[in-house]
């Protein structure tokens, strides 16, 4: 088996590789023909580099299965498979074992951007030239990734020695149902953004004129958008899970990694609505999609190089310096032919004022850098004061915390103000006009968060002049209601319209002005998304713990909550050992349920790891951890967590997918029709649309 | 997350206090509303950096939030949760016991970064190199604003495009009045 996963990982080398080099020579035959109008076989040889570029799906496609299949044959000839599996390990962990290692991950990896290039390829007739172009860049990434896997490292290494019993185990910590899924979507989210920097780069490289290839790639660029932010916030979901600690965010370099290109790509999918409504921002869009991609491409060099100390780090090895060199390639092609071709980039319209849709873009786009910028510097910091000052330093949460919260607030604001301006020029009217209720409506909120007593629940009796971290939970949740009243008031504005038009029940209009605008009403909704997740953060304020050794009949009380230890025990399996505490739970006095916090020891890997017992609720999640037993009395210790509104952030992240994918779903026809003007001498009345 | 966070006191303070020494600061008479105003915001500032210093259980919550644990698992001092961990409950002690002595926080981190080094303190100080860390990112804010300030005044007075042959452009009021009238009859 590992002999022909071996072969089509070589065979899709053999394949990209020559998807690269015809892609190249039929182009600048194609170019060559443009020119002296001889014809030339430029178009066969581009059709050869297509096929190639599918063929390497199915070849990346069939080394994949055949390493899955070895992870469920307990082939531990396989180094990979004897490092990440083990006998008792359950099926879908058993598939997961494929991206669970640096060489499986980055076959997956490969396998993706495989996949995505077939996409790509088959439906290369919507623009043969641009496709053509975009292919190459693909082929050329394509080829990096093949590389690694055949020359630095190869997953169907085979293990010296005799054939070992059992393997290693896969690491407790993977052993979660969301690490089945967390990693593929954060693959998605990464090696997609390879798409619209594909497109970008065949356009600059061929000069393309117009905004073609931005409407090309702008439904590439949300799904792969949305498969990201699913990626970040199951781990941020897995974290909270499993690691035990009581938090969801560590700023951890491998979270910031991710967190990198998803502030670029969030800036890219705003600034992108200039180029194609107004012309603008060419040139800083070419380069927000390449720093979206290269940020991707660095994230997965921090965590493979061993560069930067992570707890998520894979091992140390030498495929850092491949990552290390394929950017600075990358990045001088780029530069290369950016600074070759930027005269197509110019744009030609003209501002007219400062209160419009385009400058609240340019200030959004701003704050998005801004963020990354902290974000990077924080994350290579301890290595340049180890390069400058010869010592080292931590950058952790206090330092993210205090730099990118007020970045962030200033960011929430935009996100109110906005979608209420008109492009080209906004009335100071019409301003006033679609702000006055919404602040109003803020600010009221938030003095009735200040008056209120705390007993009321985490959120209320917020006193600002307390601590910082109320200021900012007050503020956030005062811009979130914000957001969400303009966002409401969008809504309903339009939805008068429509009902005044066609006499329909407010609720029907609104429904029908969605869907006659998507991409516009999904975006509010994907702004309400993001209000809800940021209301779960600002609930960090009130978070509160305690720990402590308890015996049964012993009593915790944090919060309005008591816990009572019932008993602790354990139970042995083929795959771990367990220890866990029976909890049972009372609120005000009433019993409201039982909670058993456990604690994991797995026999192949010699590893514990902790599965947190947490009771959710809209107002507070209660978070017990079982840390271990006292080796002198033989009492269990136990942690808990009373963490406010967590269960905004997830809610939120829902609701930003669902968003997304309404942004998605293409826009009904308009069922408002007025008359058309008699001089057209048209007998059927024209459509009424809403722009974005 | 957030609570372990002051940069009033962290930031703001020690900026304060330089400008205290400096007699330039006065403020011009004559403006005594202006004056009142600065004073008050000068006050209400004062009083976010001077937060924190509240009871030993909250200022050791507070400064056990602001380092990390130095057994190599990279976590808050305060949120690491290894049984065994070789470190994490002797630095809680010690914490707790500064503070038990009315140590101020300062020295309290001193004290830590004598004996563990810099690597304990999880944000980097306001010293030194550190510096950079906190002054990079707001310069770079106030640099991409005067960078969109610029853009935007420069395609302000581009000139407009050229317009076909046989069409007049439409501006000043008539232009006003097609706005108005656009604003009226979609009603956005």
């Amino acid at each position: 088996m590992a002999e022909i996963g071996s072969f089509a990982l070589r065979l899709a080398l053999a394949l990209s590789v020559y998807s690269f080099l015809a892609g190249i020579i039929a182009l600048a035959f194609q170019s060559q023909a443009d020119r002296s109008g001889i014809p030339t076989p430029a178009e066969a040889v581009g059709e050869t580099a297509r096929r190639a570029g599918i063929a390497t799906f199915a070849a990346v496609l069939l080394a994949a299965t055949v390493l899955v299949i070895c992870a469920f044959q307990d082939n531990f000839r396989i180094a990979y498979i004897f490092h990440h599996s083990n006998r008792d390990l359950s099926g879908p962990y058993k598939f997961a074992v494929l991206w669970s290692g640096q060489e499986g991950s980055l076959l997956f990896w490969s396998l993706l951007l495989a996949a995505y290039g077939f996409v790509l390829r088959l439906r290369y007739k919507t623009d043969p030239r641009l496709f053509a172009y975009a292919s190459v860049v693909l082929a050329g990434v394509q080829i990096f990734f093949l590389s690694l896997l055949e020359f630095a490292a190869p997953p169907f290494g085979i293990l010296e020695g005799p054939l070992r019993a059992d393997g290693s185990g896969l690491n407790p910590l993977l052993q979660y149902p969301e690490m089945v899924i967390h990693p593929p979507m954060l693959y998605l989210g990464y090696v997609g953004f390879t798409v619209p920097f594909a497109f970008a780069l065949g356009a600059l490289i061929m000069k393309y004129p117009g905004e073609k290839w931005i409407n090309i790639t702008r439904r590439w660029t949300m799904v792969t958008w949305a498969f990201l932010t699913c990626g970040v916030f199951l781990g941020a979901h897995w974290a909270y899970s499993v690691l035990g600690w009581g938090g969801y965010w560590g700023w951890d370099p491998v979270e910031n990694a991710s967190l990198m290109p998803w502030l670029t790509g969030t800036a890219f999918l705003h600034s992108v609505m200039m180029q194609e409504k107004r012309g603008m921002l060419k040139m800083w869009n070419m380069w927000l999609v390449f720093a979206t991609f290269w940020l991707a491409i660095l994230g997965t060099f921090l965590t493979r190089s061993g560069i930067i100390s992570s707890v998520h780090a894979f091992a140390q090895s030498s495929i850092g310096e491949w990552f290390g060199w394929f950017l600075l390639i990358t990045l001088a092609v780029f530069c290369f032919f950016f600074f070759k071709n930027k005269s197509s980039l110019r744009s030609e319209h003209k501002l007219e004022s400062i209160v419009s849709r385009e400058s609240s873009f340019l200030f959004n786009n701003l704050l998005f850098v801004i963020l990354c910028i902290v974000v990077l510097l924080g994350t290579w910091f301890p290595k340049l004061t180890e390069l400058i000052e010869e010592k080292k330093v931590t950058v952790s949460a206090p330092y993210y915390n205090s730099v990118a919260i007020p970045v962030a607030l200033l960011l929430l604001i935009l996100t109110a103000v906005g979608p209420l301006l008109a492009w080209r020029k906004t009335s100071l009217e019409s301003l006033k006009r679609n702000f006055l209720w919404p602040t109003i409506g803020a600010i009221a909120v938030a003095v009735f968060l200040m008056i209120t007593p705390q007993s009321w629940g985490s959120a209320f009796g917020l006193r600002p002049w307390k601590d910082i971290s109320y200021f900012y939970s007050l503020m956030a949740i005062a811009l979130s209601v914000l957001v969400t009243l303009t966002v409401a008031s969008e809504f309903y504005r339009g939805g008068r319209v429509i009902s005044k038009h066609t006499g329909q029940g407010m609720f029907a209009s609104m429904v029908q002005l969605t869907h006659r605008n998507t991409r516009r009403y999904g975006g509010y909704i994907v702004h309400f998304g993001v209000v809800v997740v940021i209301i779960g953060f600002s609930g960090a304020a009130f978070n509160q713990e305690k720990e402590m050794e308890m015996k049964t009949g012993d009593q915790m009380t944090i919060g309005p909550y008591t816990a009572i230890c019932r008993s602790s025990t354990e139970d042995d399996n083929p795959n771990y050992f367990s220890q866990w505490a029976v909890l049972d739970i009372y609120k005000g006095g009433k019993p409201i349920g039982t909670m058993t916090p456990e604690r994991r020891f797995y026999h192949a890997s010699q590893q514990t790891s902790t599965m947190p017992f947490i009771r959710s609720t809209l107002n507070e999640d209660l978070y017990f951890v079982f840390e271990g037993v006292n080796q002198d009395n033989g009492r269990p210790i136990l942690r808990a967590h009373l963490n406010a509104l967590v269960m905004w952030i997830w809610l939120g992240v829902w609701i930003m997918l669902g968003g997304t994918v309404l942004a998605l779903v293409p826009n009904a026809p308009a069922p408002v029709r007025v008359p058309a003007p008699a001089r057209l001498g048209q007998a059927h009345p024209a459509p009424v649309a809403t722009g974005d | 997350m957030l609570r372990y966070l002051n940069p009033f006191s962290k930031v703001i303070a020690p900026f304060l206090a330089s400008f205290a020494r400096k007699p330039a600061l006065s403020l011009p008479k004559g403006g005594s509303w202006r004056r009142k105003t600065a004073h008050s915001l000068l006050l209400c500032i004062a009083v976010f950096a001077f937060l924190g210093a509240g009871d030993p259980a909250t200022r050791f919550t507070e400064i056990g939030h602001q380092m990390m644990c130095i057994c190599g698992c990279n976590q808050i001092l305060l949120e690491c949760n290894h049984i065994g961990c070789p470190n994490s409950d002797g630095m809680r002690n010690e914490l707790m016991a500064a503070v038990a002595r009315g140590d101020s926080d300062s020295l309290v981190e001193q004290g830590f970064v004598q004996k563990y080094g810099p690597i304990v303190l999880a944000a980097p100080t306001m010293q030194g190199f550190d510096r950079a860390a906190y002054i990079i990112p707001p310069v770079a804010l106030f640099l991409g604003v005067g960078l969109i300030v610029f853009v935007i005044r420069s395609w302000k007075n581009r000139p407009a495009p050229a317009i076909a042959d046989g069409l007049s452009p439409v501006r000043g009021a008539e232009l006003e009045q097609f706005r108005d009238q656009a604003g009226k009859e979609t009603d956005l």
